[in-house]
């Protein structure tokens, strides 16, 4: 899933500092998942957002709705209703790809994200995420027993370990496991480090990664 | 501020405080009418909106009465509370109110007087601190 998480009080309280109507969306895919953008999230930075206007003594209104998904041109459709009632700022509580989908579609509202989009990756606890992910466009994890040097290895490595890997953790921090340390030592010890773990990696074509700028995929049989 | 009286809402888990609360009212022991009690099945159930509505209705405080530490009915139901609250505490910092506005007791069913102790405790520390400063624009 994307993980996101919120953006600090203060900066989403200056997005709206001289507004006097305002929706915030939820979204129900990812930032639901990761515990960041759900219809619960919603009704905490909404109810939060009441409070300060009311011990600021502003006049504010904070309406609530959470949309099945932000990332599909479907559900970003259900808002028209509600954006006919002019908002004067939408909080999109959704990944970063939420609000500019809600903005492209209703050109005139001010659209401004409450979450800061973080990575790919999952839940390794409830409440703890760990990114797993980058999205090179060209996944190569088999070739390193299944775990992704590219979003874990702090140098992207393809040929590790650097001599930054001590006591299996990266030099970054000690909260880091070093992904090589892992891989080397998980083919040594299904014994695979002889027959699978092949010759040095060439050089990697980061073209499908953001390398070769926005990426896009159409496929024929699914569009109309 | 001395004719104010708060409004204080307790979230009590059915196991302990509101079984203290029982205690209490069978032992005739007065505690302040201040407090208004919602039941929980565990403080567990406690969510960080329910305080936060409580708030915005007006009230001066919110408190969580759960079990002891360690003997939470549901194993660590009050420990996750705690949590909770300990997030909403630094919520209320943000919102530049006293984080005493919100506080985690911990008491066991057979602790009726404590349970007033608290009650009364509670009810002076939010008289101290006054009315909540987010009922300015309430009256709408």
């Amino acid at each position: 899933m994307i993980v996101a998480q919120r953006k600090p009080f203060e900066e989403l309280k200056s997005f709206i500092a001289d507004k006097k109507k305002v929706l915030v969306v939820g979204c129900r895919g990812c930032v639901t998942v990761c515990n960041a953008g759900g219809t619960k999230e919603v009704g905490i930075l909404a109810s939060e957002l009441r409070l300060d206007g009311q011990a600021a003594g502003r006049e504010l209104t904070v309406d609530e709705y959470t949309l099945e998904r932000q990332c599909d041109p479907e559900y970003i459709e259900e808002l028209l209703e509600l954006v006919e009632k002019k908002y004067d700022a939408i909080l999109s509580m959704a990944c970063s790809v939420g609000p500019q989908f809600i903005t492209t579609r209703y050109k005139d509202e001010n659209v401004y994200p409450a979450l800061n989009t973080c990575f790919m990756g999952g839940a390794q606890q409830h409440g703890i995420w760990v990114e797993r992910c980058q999205g090179c466009g060209n996944c190569v994890i088999h070739l390193f027993g299944g775990m992704c040097p590219i979003s874990r290895c702090a140098k992207s490595l393809q040929n590790g370990p650097c001599g930054g890997s001590s006591d299996g953790v990266c030099e970054i921090s000690k909260e880091v496991d070093c992904v090589w340390h892992l891989i080397a030592t998980k083919m040594m010890e299904t014994g695979k480090a002889e027959t699978e773990f092949g010759p040095a990696q060439p050089i990697k074509d980061w073209s499908t990664s953001r390398d070769g700028g926005p990426r896009k995929i159409v496929r024929e049989e699914l569009v109309k | 501020m001395s004719d104010f009286e708060p409004r204080i809402i307790a979230f009590c888990c059915q196991y302990c405080a509101y079984s203290a609360a029982d205690m209490a009212g069978s032992m005739r022991l007065q505690y302040p009418t201040n407090v208004e009690i919602v039941l929980m099945p565990c403080t567990g159930r406690f969510d960080m909106l329910y305080a936060l509505k409580a708030f915005e209705g007006g009230a001066d405080g919110v408190y969580v009465a759960g079990c002891l530490e360690g003997t939470c009915h549901f194993l660590e139901g009050n420990l996750r509370a705690k949590k909770r609250v300990n997030c909403l505490r630094d919520e209320l910092k943000i919102l530049g109110t006293e984080e005493d506005r919100i506080r985690m007791y911990n008491l066991s069913a057979s602790q009726g007087p404590r349970f007033v102790e608290i009650a009364k405790e509670f009810t002076e520390v939010i008289r101290e601190l006054g009315p909540s400063p987010f009922k300015k624009n309430l009256a709408a």
